[in-house]
């Protein structure tokens, strides 16, 4: 056991590794992939965001700056997204930790989360699910601020005229992701 | 502001704590106080005040795992019939430098050299690892290594002098 392997373990056991990420190569682009130990806290587009630097000095900002490298704690993360790009996979089966999203923002999420692999809803419908029918405008920021994408879908979520709307990971995403899932 | 994420202060200052606890342990004990170390900074790292130097904090707690490592083999029962004040360090480096260091007898100059040998400080950080001038540092820096010298280089006895021809 290397002398890192052997501190994320006892840094994890003594309840001083608060967030744990590890790199995943997809098609649509390297992610960082963060978990707490409450479950999945962060999944970031790597170019979009800055880079690996900047997307670590937030979450070190916004949660906590004990952060380690410590792919094994993402491995059923990782696992997951490779199953759902390969096809083999139509729900995610991981926890999530909201630490980085408000209550209203959390709502927005949650009725996101409830739409079906190769599904959509449009804005308005999603914020009438959160129980706030008249702010789509507002459930449009929440889903543009989505920390989580791919696996809270966010991606599902188009306008009501039949445009796409807009995507925390660019337009482009949006469409792979929505072509991946046979709708386009 | 927060400390930046301490995946980076691994990152920068794994080697230099790796190379400091094996040269002032040897290369089996250091392990456990590597792990030691980094498990009590990433405890207190939070509370780090931003502006901090990362390095001499890090190599002041390494000191402290390196001193309690020392202090419980003295209280191990060791089936020899002198106890070493010190144990010889780095089992796999032989009688090199820090081995030299470690039979120094002033303990001042030997935390100074492996400070600054072994973990590459500088004599400012040095004298905030230890809780003395920057002065008092490079003072026991320069008598350790005419101590070092002399050891090495031994000024010739008289009974060694230049050889008469009958």
């Amino acid at each position: 056991m290397t002398r890192t392997s052997t501190l994320i373990e006892r840094a994890a056991a003594e309840g001083l590794l608060d967030i744990a990420y590890a790199p995943v190569d997809t098609p649509l682009g390297p992610l960082i992939a963060a978990t707490t130990p409450r479950g999945l806290v962060r999944l970031a587009y790597e170019r979009d965001n800055g880079g690996l630097d900047a997307i670590l000095d937030r979450l070190a900002a916004r949660l906590s700056p004990r952060i380690l490298e410590a792919p094994e704690r993402l491995d059923a993360t990782r696992r997951e997204l490779n199953e759902y790009f390969t096809g083999r996979r139509d729900r995610f089966d991981l926890p999530i930790d909201w630490a980085l999203v408000g209550p209203f923002g959390r709502r927005i999420l949650c009725a996101a989360a409830t739409i079906p692999f190769g599904s959509t809803r449009t804005y308005a419908e999603i914020a009438g699910t959160a129980g706030s029918p008249r702010a789509h405008r507002a459930a449009g920021n929440a889903l543009g601020a989505n920390p989580i994408p791919i696996v809270v879908p966010c991606h599902r979520v188009v306008r009501t005229g039949g445009g796409l709307g807009g995507y925390t990971g660019g337009l482009q995403r949006k469409e792979e992701l929505l072509r991946l899932e046979g709708v386009l | 502001m927060a400390p930046e994420p301490f995946q980076r202060v691994l990152d920068a200052h794994a080697d230099t704590v790796v190379r400091y606890l094996t040269a002032t342990l040897g290369a089996h004990e250091a392990q456990d106080a590597f792990q030691e170390t980094f498990l009590a900074a990433l405890r207190a790292y939070p509370r780090l005040r931003r502006g901090s130097n990362v390095r001499a904090w890090l190599l002041t707690i390494a000191r402290n795992k390196a001193l309690d490592a020392h202090r419980a083999r003295q209280r191990r029962p060791v089936p020899v019939e002198t106890v070493p004040e010190r144990a010889a360090p780095a089992d796999d480096e032989g009688p090199g430098g820090s081995a030299l260091i470690a039979e120094l007898t002033a303990p001042r100059a030997r935390e100074v050299l492996f400070l600054r040998y072994a973990a590459d400080l500088s004599h400012r950080e040095i004298a905030a690892v230890l809780g003395c001038t920057e002065a008092a540092s490079r003072r026991a820096a320069a008598d350790g290594l005419t101590a070092l010298r002399e050891r090495l280089d031994p000024p010739p006895s008289s009974e060694e002098g230049p050889v008469t021809l009958p």
